[in-house]
């Protein structure tokens, strides 16, 4: 019986199908994915500005042309990337502690004179209690009226107090008003500000405490019920920000424009009080 | 819409299976016949990827190649290049997790070739690399074809890694499954949900070309001669 090989000549069509495909796919997605024509600004920020640094950013591009990129998270996860080698221009942390951790590990600017730069405060952080628009809880300064209604809350979110600013915050208060017992059994962890918000907006968690500057933006502010807390309930949330050794040159007009009046009216209205 | 990360991710899936393709046919030709008998330990390193979570492939890249590691500043320094955060990075950390899904089906795929076939081959008078070229390759070609798919359908949908060692960075590292996460976390639901819908049919299409392609059958192996 004669054997049954593929005949030499049989083979082609399917392979070069694959490799066109395949080059296909390179060419349509562009080798050229990182020429652009000026380096844009690369900024890490804290989820609490994911609203006002966006429309400030849009300003300052709109009026000076400097493209700039803007990643948003928390602020220790951020220190901890950067360490690692994070390539960014400014980073505008939720709290001052995790800018000196910087500062430490010697990733800071050297200024002109040889001082080492310590950055700049840029506002002052607070927290509110939150709740799904629909809600019925009552909302008192206190959180009275959640912890007489505690059983119709399944879960409250906050953001992780390790390495998100808010979070902290949030577990201090909580500790402050006798409430950390009840909510640590029903707790879910947002892994920034701005997650934990999103659980109670989507209503996957009853009750969370937020960022004021993102329950109070137009985007959210129909999205959900708020109370302000009290300051004294927890340490300071002194929001820094500061400038990267090797950041380049445009990253530091962009600082500057940060700390102009305007920028700092919009980021008042938007509940980042001024520093004291 | 984000069309810079559907760039990136695509690049990235067709980069992996270009580097995986030569690599991989050759890693799976010597694990289907070598007779050597530490095999067992070599595959089992090999499938590794396949059940790890893939957090921890990141963190141990992390570890190996950050700023912080000797590995990682080496390249820094001398050749400027930075092993994460970066496309670089990037690629290499698919390249690992992907070897697993290219190999496998490329090794079934020679192991099913009968030994006499390659035998025949030689005996009428081919080298080895024309009994490779023209008898076990176009044999094993569905392998292949499948390793490559599988390549290119995890790249796309790869997360862990790219979230752990990637840095979000945008036209760089943000992928498709990264800027979804993103929007997510922006409160932008609907710019998630494109994204998202996009990513499917992109993945089936992706899919369906490379199965249809191979339209004939594969030819099956020669029975032994009576």
């Amino acid at each position: 019986m004669a054997p049954t090989v593929l005949p030499p000549s049989h083979r082609s069509p399917k392979r070069r199908h694959v490799l066109g495909m395949g080059l296909g796919m390179l060419a349509s997605s562009g080798l050229s994915r990182g020429a652009q024509a000026a380096k844009p600004v690369r900024v890490a920020a804290a989820s609490d500005l994911k609203f006002v640094l966006t429309h400030l950013l849009d300003r300052f591009q709109q009026e000076t042309g400097i493209p700039v990129q803007a990643s948003f998270g928390s602020s220790g996860n951020f220190v901890r990337q950067i360490r690692q080698g994070l390539p960014v221009d400014l980073f505008m942390s939720a709290d001052q502690a995790w800018v000196s951790q910087l500062i430490q590990a010697g990733l800071g600017r050297r200024l002109a004179g040889g001082a080492i730069d310590e950055g700049a405060i840029y506002g002052r952080g607070r927290i509110a209690i939150f709740l799904p628009r629909n809600s019925t809880l009552p909302l008192d300064a206190r959180l009275q009226g959640l912890k007489d209604n505690w059983g119709q809350v399944s879960k409250f979110a906050i953001a992780n107090p390790e390495h998100a600013p808010y979070g902290r915050a949030a577990r201090e208060a909580l500790m402050r008003l006798g409430l950390w017992e009840l909510v640590a059994a029903k707790l879910v962890l947002g892994e920034n500000i701005a997650q934990a918000t999103q659980f109670v907006t989507t209503g996957a968690a009853q009750a969370g405490i937020t960022a004021l500057s993102l329950a109070l933006a137009p985007e959210l502010a129909s999205q959900g019920r708020h109370l302000l807390l009290d300051e004294q309930l927890h340490a300071p949330l002194i929001q820094r920000m500061i400038l990267l050794r090797g950041a380049q040159a445009d990253a530091a007009r962009l600082y500057d424009y940060l700390l102009q009046p305007a920028a700092r009216a919009l980021m008042r209205r938007y509940g980042l009080d001024s520093p004291a | 819409m984000d069309w810079q990360a559907a760039r990136v991710s695509l690049t990235l899936a067709a980069l992996t299976a270009l580097i995986l393709l030569p690599l991989g046919v050759v890693l799976a030709r010597w694990l289907a016949w070598t007779p050597w008998r530490g095999k067992p330990l070599a595959e089992a390193l090999l499938m590794l990827p396949l059940l790890l979570p893939p957090t921890v492939v990141g963190f141990y890249l992390l570890l190996a190649l950050g700023a912080d590691s000797a590995l990682g500043a080496w390249f820094s320094q001398h050749l400027g290049v930075r092993l994460v955060f970066s496309f670089e990075g990037l690629l290499l950390a698919s390249v690992l997790i992907n070897l697993p899904f290219m190999v496998q089906p490329i090794q079934r795929a020679f192991a099913a070739l009968p030994d006499n076939l390659r035998e025949a081959a030689w005996v009428s008078g081919l080298t080895s690399w024309q009994t490779f070229w023209k008898i076990e390759l176009p044999l094993a070609w569905p392998g292949v074809l499948a390793g490559a798919a599988l390549t290119v359908a995890h790249t796309l949908g790869e997360f862990g890694v790219v979230l752990m060692v990637g840095g979000s960075i945008a036209g760089e590292t943000r992928t498709l499954s990264v800027a979804i996460y993103d929007r997510v976390q922006a409160f932008d639901l609907a710019g998630a949900h494109q994204m998202a819908l996009a990513l499917v049919l992109l993945s089936l299409l992706a899919l369906a070309l490379v199965f249809a392609s191979d339209r004939s059958k594969s030819a099956k192996p020669m029975v032994p001669g009576r």
